[in-house]
């Protein structure tokens, strides 16, 4: 589905992220872990055009992002963000945000709604506003905003980071099994190994802004590339 | 003073203050906007004179006005001068500088990532920057009342561009300095509680519209928009 090769990624006057080369399959799910600042977040921005390479390319189902209509894009995936993010609108307003920028019948709309609502159990929040909203309920929203897309890619930028523990393990655990039920092609960024090993295929690892290895956990875990890989392992919570 | 004069000024006033504003608001929304979400050489410059332009006082645009619009003046053959457009110009020139920098600091306060949650959920950028518009709402309708405020309330502009004429130019805050100077304390008074109640009912107006969409408490949206940056 996407091919990377060479590509560079500058914010702010510096290279934040150079990857040599990463293939990502249609289906998968990749999860992208490695230290705070290390260049995770700018990848997922890159792969949705919201940052644009200084240096080579990534090619989406054979022809380059660059050179696609941007907003036909766009629409084909769905972008997670850390926090929330929801609109001053009620929860259903919220949930069918993206689908009325791509102007989606209004039968259309409710159906989805009412399909992702209850998959991701925010069905009895419809009609509350976000602003009254738990930290878990809104992320639940967030996912269903993006899920009622059902978009070819979706991009989930450490979604569950401000959420306490047992929040946080029950909507890994229901994101898990959308993931897989859907078999829809997805980029995870994540702290945490465990959370990568258990919802991704293959994972990332990015160290000081160059993606230093791609492969499954116990490959990781057991050959790191280099010193960086190794040294970034060492300092996770065991 | 008649009383049918008394509403044919009360009327000049609102018809100047509100062309004036809307005026200001179709000038001042966009191009408050663009400054807000661009990202362009020069930017916080224009930023800066914009925000000067928030201070300006009237006496000095019914000058530069009255200069333009004098008789022997570069555009004094449009004959504008001591006419109601000319006041007009002149609390245009008075309101649009509020409107756009009060309308660039309300999206300026939203979550920056908010430009971005929306494009990623595919958004043009005619729906992004609705959105925007639609999640500032509070703050800009704050921005129209501070537009309209600053100009039912000069006297500078108005008198020097529209000339104070009686049954043509004349609006409140000028019918008020005229009686002043004549020492018509009563008709000045009476004057200024019609000028206050009618700027309150505006307001009043306005202030409804704001809060209807304010039925909760924001204070959760705040704390799950405020999770830290990366």
């Amino acid at each position: 589905m996407f091919q990377i090769h060479d590509l560079i990624i500058q914010r702010n006057g510096r290279d934040a992220l150079r990857v040599d080369s990463l293939d990502i399959q249609r289906g998968e799910t990749l999860a992208v872990v490695g230290p705070n600042g290390a260049g995770k977040s700018t990848l997922l921005l890159a792969l949705a055009r919201l940052l644009n390479p200084a240096r080579g390319e990534i090619i989406y189902d054979g022809k380059s992002l660059m050179q696609r209509n941007e907003l036909e894009y766009r629409r084909k995936i769905s972008f997670v963000f850390q926090a929330p993010l929801l609109m001053d609108m009620t929860v259903e307003q919220n949930v069918a945000l993206g689908l009325k920028f791509r102007s989606t019948p209004k039968e259309e709309i409710q159906a989805r709604i009412g399909k992702w609502a209850k998959q991701l159990d925010i069905e009895s929040l419809l009609k509350r506003r976000a602003g009254q909203l738990s930290g878990g309920e809104a992320q639940r929203v967030s996912l269903a905003r993006a899920f009622v897309l059902e978009p070819e890619l979706m991009l989930l930028d450490e979604p569950f980071a401000a959420l306490d523990p047992p929040t946080r393990a029950k909507l890994i655990e229901d994101l898990s099994v959308l993931l897989k039920e859907d078999s829809r092609t997805a980029v995870f960024v994540t702290h945490n190994l465990n959370e990568a090993t258990k919802l991704s295929h293959r994972i990332a690892v990015i160290v000081d802004g160059v993606l230093r290895q791609v492969g499954t956990a116990k490959q990781i875990k057991t050959k790191p590339a280099d010193e960086n890989v190794k040294a970034f392992l060492q300092e996770l919570p065991q | 003073m008649f009383d049918s004069e008394i509403w044919q000024i009360t009327a000049l006033s609102i018809q100047v203050s509100v062309i004036a504003t809307i005026i200001s608001l179709l000038i001042g929304l966009p191009f408050g906007t663009w400054l807000a979400l661009g990202n362009f050489r020069g930017r916080s410059f224009i930023l800066s004179i914009i925000n000067t332009g928030m201070a300006l006082p009237p006496v000095v645009v019914g000058l530069v006005v009255a200069i333009m619009l004098w008789r022997s003046g570069p555009l004094g053959n449009l004959r504008l001068i001591y006419t109601p457009v000319a006041i007009i110009i002149a609390q245009t020139i008075i309101a649009a500088p509020v409107v756009t920098g009060l309308t660039a600091a309300a999206l300026e306060a939203l979550d920056p990532r908010l430009q971005q949650q929306l494009l990623g959920l595919g958004a043009s950028r005619g729906q992004m920057v609705w959105n925007l518009w639609r999640e500032a709402r509070l703050p800009l309708l704050a921005a129209l009342m501070a537009g309209f405020g600053s100009v039912i309330s000069e006297v500078g502009a108005s008198m020097m561009v529209g000339g104070n004429i009686r049954g043509q130019t004349r609006v409140l805050t000028t019918a008020i300095v005229l009686e002043t100077s004549k020492g018509e304390f009563g008709q000045a008074l009476a004057l200024s509680t019609l000028l206050l109640v009618l700027t309150y009912l505006i307001n009043l107006a306005l202030t409804w519209i704001q809060q209807r969409g304010r039925k909760v408490d924001h204070s959760a949206n705040t704390m799950l928009q405020s999770a830290p940056r990366k």
